[in-house]
């Protein structure tokens, strides 16, 4: 299955956008692009704004002031993005029972959820645990869990909040490596909030973020990508 | 042990018995089950709708919880009387007319808990389920299924209710004997009548079956919890 969309979602354009909350500013002047390629990296310290600027990306607060486009429009089908939150919620149900419930609630037909799901599963290297309880999973597998479940849509962004937050080094790594190897085989678009400066030197794409403002952009040489493949 | 205990009369398969241990759980698990089928709903709605006066709703729910059961009684007795706007249905003195008053009292405790637990769950699922776009009625259902379990307590304290009443049933039912007689009915006329023993042993009864439901009730909490987290 090709993670990869329709590229008419791309790019994630933020022109000038601001979030006031009360009298507290929390994003100011905002300009950002995230087009497809390598994960970006938004890094910062608590409190610098990351997971407001991901939330608004994706929709889920509005901004005061600005505007955020995906491929030119100002609103684009739900499906075609996602979010994976630092501490994921899992719903009570087995781990495939997550993972499958996004395609339900898009309304994809029963018959054709499992095969998807299965396929799911063995990308983020559940098997095994797909029968298990998701919240009696470790946070590494829920983490995965939610991996999973926000990429059986074939969404063409993924905006990650913190998603190695609150997992110990192994699982970070893992969970960050997982996150590397989708944008190779699956040309996975995603912008990845992080305080975790280690993490960020990985990647190709940095943005810094501090008290509401951009800071700092790196670019190294972007990896390109293989649909279906492991390596560019 | 007298030929009128409640244990002789258990022991020895009495049929007059069993018709009373057999009414008063048709009516008590009825008036829940209708209940659950308007208060679950409700609940939900509740839990996740914003809409100008929610929050005297919420209390006048929650202040019915403690509805009198004589009041609710007095009631149903009023519209179901020969000269009340339901009498031509014939209820009055019957079963139903008595799953109609626990169904009134039973309602507002199974919504009110209902509300609670969903919008504590809703609280928790808010983001996750807003970010996959769900709408409102897979929102509810996902919800309400989801909180399955919290919701047997709800059931349960419902059904508490219905199978420790005793005022509402006897002013609609009447506490005819083979006819609307139930365990509490039962209890306070043979109380009346100064026959403790049998009252008392009738009360055992009564609360050994409420243990035994309400454990089957817990242990298949437990185990569905253990299957699905």
């Amino acid at each position: 299955m090709s993670m990869r969309g329709p590229l008419s979602d791309l790019p994630v354009m933020l022109e000038e956008v601001g979030i006031i909350a009360g009298e507290v500013t929390i994003l100011n002047g905002i300009s950002l692009t995230i087009a497809p390629g390598a994960p970006t990296v938004l890094i910062g310290p608590n409190g610098s704004g990351k997971t407001t600027l991901l939330r608004a990306a994706m929709g889920l607060i509005p901004v005061t002031r600005g505007r955020i486009t995906w491929g030119g429009q100002e609103a684009s089908p739900p499906d075609r993005r996602a979010i994976l939150f630092q501490r994921p919620v899992m719903l009570r149900r087995s781990a495939a029972g997550n993972i499958g419930y996004a395609l339900a609630a898009a309304g994809v037909p029963r018959a054709d959820r499992s095969a998807r799901t299965a396929e799911l599963i063995v990308m983020v290297g559940l098997q095994g645990l797909a029968r298990r309880p998701a919240r009696r999973l470790s946070g590494g597998e829920q983490q995965r869990v939610a991996i999973a479940r926000a990429l059986i849509t074939r969404p063409s962004v993924l905006l990650a909040d913190e998603p190695t937050g609150d997992l110990d080094e192994q699982n970070a790594w893992a969970v960050f490596g997982l996150l590397e190897r989708l944008h190779r085989t699956h040309c996975l678009t995603s912008l990845i909030a992080t305080h975790n400066a280690a993490l960020a030197e990985r990647c190709d794409r940095v943005v810094g973020l501090e008290h509401g403002i951009l800071q700092t952009r790196s670019v190294k040489s972007v990896a390109g990508c293989t649909p279906g493949g492991e390596s560019s | 042990m007298g030929e009128g205990s409640a244990l002789h009369l258990v022991l020895t398969g009495d049929p007059g018995l069993y018709a009373i241990v057999g009414l008063s759980l048709e009516v008590s698990l009825s008036a829940v089950l209708f209940a659950a089928l308007i208060g679950v709903p409700f609940g939900a709605m509740l839990a996740l709708t914003r809409f100008p006066g929610r929050e005297v709703v919420i209390v006048a729910l929650n202040a019915m919880m403690g509805l009198p059961p004589v009041v609710v009684g007095l009631a149903i007795f009023l519209l179901l009387s020969r000269s009340g706007p339901l009498g031509a249905w014939g209820l009055l003195f019957t079963p139903q007319a008595m799953i109609i008053a626990q169904t009134v009292l039973v309602t507002p405790i199974i919504a009110a808990l209902t509300r609670q637990t969903i919008e504590d769950l809703w609280v928790e699922y808010h983001d996750e389920l807003a970010a996959m776009s769900v709408g409102a009625a897979t929102r509810i259902v996902t919800l309400v299924w989801d909180a399955r379990f919290s919701l047997v307590t709800a059931l349960l304290a419902g059904w508490g209710r219905a199978a420790a009443e005793v005022g509402a049933i006897i002013i609609v039912g009447g506490n005819i004997d083979g006819f609307t007689r139930t365990m509490t009915t039962a209890i306070a006329l043979e109380t009346s009548k100064g026959d403790l023993p049998l009252a008392i042993g009738l009360g055992v009864v009564l609360i050994s079956i409420v243990i035994l439901i309400n454990a089957l009730a817990w242990g298949a909490r437990r185990a569905g919890e253990r299957y699905a987290g």
